[in-house]
């Protein structure tokens, strides 16, 4: 089956980068005050954003960055969601650690629902009502081959119509997300969707 | 502290805990429902608020369901903090 | 043809069994692992009760003749010790005579240790090597490495649902023809930090949890792994061995509703139980039994009753949650409900729900309570739901 890549942004270093070129950026180097200036000047009218851990903030733009202009008709139970890091993550367990081991501090509950990786995915899922098979897995490093592969599969099981896949990593210094739209074969493509095509995006 | 007073402390105390950015003190209106339409706050929220009343307050509400009468409105929370303040 | 997946290998741990003879005998026996905790460090480790098992990182340790100064977590050392199980249960020999897969599932990973020296760390380093055994992925390479497998492994964490999910992706691998055999399943081990995270969300019972019941208030932690041992059927022909069961359908789906509640209709369990449904080739009154997710606590067993009753209408058939014997031991819940429905398939026996005394009103249905022999379980549905609305139902049937 030949599937298409319609759509990729890129977010690291302060900046944005959408289909390869560059789409917003800032000053501000700590992803916190970054990805909610880039909010604010989005504007997507979503109040919980402020809520949410950084790293599903920056999951959240990423994603939000593809399909804010997604106007097909896709059934909410075919649109899948596969995301990787390396640190799953550990700036907010960190965060909760510290509520935890200090005294004069009451767990935040509210913390501690983002200590699991696929919360972020959570949160992409109840933005855009997408219903449709999710995994969350930990990798090395960005593994463009077993990524494709298992898209790939969900496709040919005919398990799913459209699917946001890639890499959303954070950790204390650095933080970076890549991810993209993969659908069947279609004529706005902007790559095809294969090991070799998404490295080169990846690495643009 | 006046009742008035400490429904002011607590709107602020709520938009710091809550992180709730996009919201200002006027905002929030004293009978408001906090949650469902009001401003729409869910039940991390809430498990949040009992957080914020044993660490501001030193009132520990053991029960989440209790949750539900001290958090109709930014009112009634005050309400129960004057009756419950050691 | 596609290649059909079959288990022919189990292996776990958990409060109510160091194996699987060791587990069908506590099940067998209505015997619960949960209690008050031994091992944890906790200032909340008295006020509640939990599933854990009574060996200390150390006794672990030398069950497996690891030297006691070498970096392993606790969450290491289990899923060794259950994935080493299920590969000797399938009487697997030559681990790389075929090309074989590790798959595993954690949601805290070495936590057990890190939490214990994360605020020595910068100040002594004589436990800093245990910075690296931290993530996730630790104890996937440290169980590949005991087993020698060397052609594929990977780590998932979809928080509760996590287990069932390597199950579904082991099986995909092998129907795509990459993989010949894939052990797949998970583990977590108790910590303060999860214990801490509950305790925070209100969703701990002080007592024994209850799943299913009017009165119930919570969840038990529990602690353990599970490890299922899948092959392609032209695998296990040519080595003229007998499988325990066949892996028929399995399914995820999202709730899409909230990051850690389940929504009111049940969305996402339905879709996952429907899904698996349609990829079994079953009719729903094939079903011999379901062992829920049913954790205990007043959002999940609700929403699931609802999604259950959509899917089966008024006769829902016989369930259980085994949650009561075993707590919920988060990521390896899973692969080790799992392991229980491969258990009620070959001995034709469905486990009680232990705890259960009153119906929940606004749904009115029973589970099972008693241990129940004398009918045949060809079809067994598993449900595990996790936050982050990440449901997933499988389904395995007698061959």
């Amino acid at each position: 089956m030949n599937l298409s890549i319609t759509k990729y942004c890129s977010i690291k270093n302060g900046k944005v980068f959408v289909d390869g070129v560059e789409y917003f950026s800032s000053n501000e180097d700590k992803l916190n005050p970054f990805i909610k200036e880039f909010y604010r000047s989005e504007k997507p009218g979503y109040s919980k954003f402020f809520k949410m851990d950084d790293i599903s903030k920056l999951g959240f733009m990423a994603t939000e960055m593809l399909l804010k202009d997604f106007n097909k008709e896709v059934s909410p139970d075919k649109f899948s969601i596969v995301l990787s890091n390396s640190k799953s993550t550990l700036v907010t367990d960190q965060n909760f650690q510290d509520t935890v081991d200090k005294e004069d501090e009451i767990p935040s509950p509210a913390i501690f629902v983002y200590t699991l990786p696929n919360i972020m995915i959570g949160e992409i899922s109840i933005r855009h009502n997408l219903k449709g098979e999710n995994a969350f897995f930990i990798n090395k490093n960005f593994d463009s081959n077993f990524i494709s592969n298992y898209v790939h599969s969900l496709f040919c099981n005919q398990k799913t119509d459209c699917c946001i896949a890639g890499w959303v990593d954070y950790s204390n210094d650095k933080y970076e997300a890549f991810v993209y739209l993969v659908e069947k074969e279609c004529c706005n493509k902007v790559a095809n969707h294969n090991n070799e095509e998404i490295n080169k995006l990846y690495k643009k | 502290m006046e009742k008035q007073e400490l429904i002011e402390q607590l709107k602020l105390q709520i938009i710091e805990q809550l992180n709730l950015e996009d919201i200002e003190p006027s905002d929030i209106g004293n009978d408001e429902p906090l949650f469902g339409d009001g401003l729409g706050l869910d039940s991390i929220d809430a498990l949040e608020l009992i957080v914020l009343l044993e660490k501001e307050y030193g009132i520990k509400v053991e029960d989440p369901k209790e949750g539900k009468k001290i958090f109709v409105s930014v009112t009634t929370l005050a309400d129960f903090i004057i009756a419950n303040k050691k | 043809m596609q290649r059909r997946v079959l288990i022919t290998g189990l292996g776990t741990i958990s409060s109510i069994g160091m194996n699987i003879e060791e587990t069908l005998d506590s099940l067998l026996n209505k015997r619960s692992g949960i209690k008050k905790s031994k091992n944890l460090q906790s200032v909340h480790k008295d006020d509640f009760v939990f599933g854990e098992i009574p060996l200390t990182l150390s006794e672990l340790k030398d069950m497996l003749n690891i030297p006691q100064h070498e970096a392993y977590s606790r969450t290491s050392l289990l899923a060794m010790l259950a994935a080493k199980e299920a590969v000797d249960n399938a009487g697997i020999s030559d681990i790389n005579k075929y090309r074989t897969g590790f798959l595993s599932a954690s949601t805290v990973g070495g936590m057990d240790r890190s939490e214990l020296y994360y605020s020595d760390f910068l100040t002594n380093d004589t436990q800093n090597k245990y910075i690296d055994s931290h993530h996730c992925g630790d104890h996937t390479e440290k169980v590949a490495d005991l087993l020698g497998i060397k052609d594929f492994t990977s780590t998932i964490s979809t928080a509760c649902s996590s287990s069932i999910n390597t199950i579904m992706f082991g099986a995909r691998l092998i129907k795509l023809g990459i993989l010949d055999r894939v052990i797949a399943g998970g583990v977590d081990s108790l910590s303060k930090f999860t214990l801490n995270g509950f305790n925070t969300l209100m969703i701990l019972d002080r007592e024994h949890c209850r799943p299913f019941d009017e009165t119930r208030s919570g969840l038990n932690l529990g602690e353990g792994a599970g490890y299922v041992v899948l092959e392609a059927d032209d695998i296990i022909e040519k080595e003229g061995k007998t499988a325990i069961c066949e892996l028929k359908g399995y399914a995820n789906a999202n709730d899409a509703f909230h990051q850690t509640a389940s929504s009111p209709t049940g969305e996402g369990a339905f879709l996952a139980m429907t899904k698996a449904l349609k990829l079994s080739g079953l009719n729903k009154d094939d079903i011999s039994y379901i062992n829920v997710h049913g954790t205990g606590t007043g959002n999940n067993d609700l929403s699931e009753g609802i999604a259950m009753k959509r899917v089966f209408g008024e006769n829902i058939p016989p369930f259980s949650s085994t949650k009561g014997y075993t707590g919920h031991t988060l990521g390896a819940a899973g692969s080790i409900e799992t392991i229980f429905g491969a258990l009620a398939i070959k001995h034709n026996t469905i486990f009680p729900n232990l705890n259960f005394v009153n119906t929940i009103e606004e749904i009115g249905i029973r589970p099972e309570t008693d241990i129940i022999t004398n009918r045949e379980i060809k079809n067994v549905l598993s449900n595990s739901f996790g936050f982050g609305g990440n449901n997933s139902t499988l389904i395995i049937s007698k061959i």
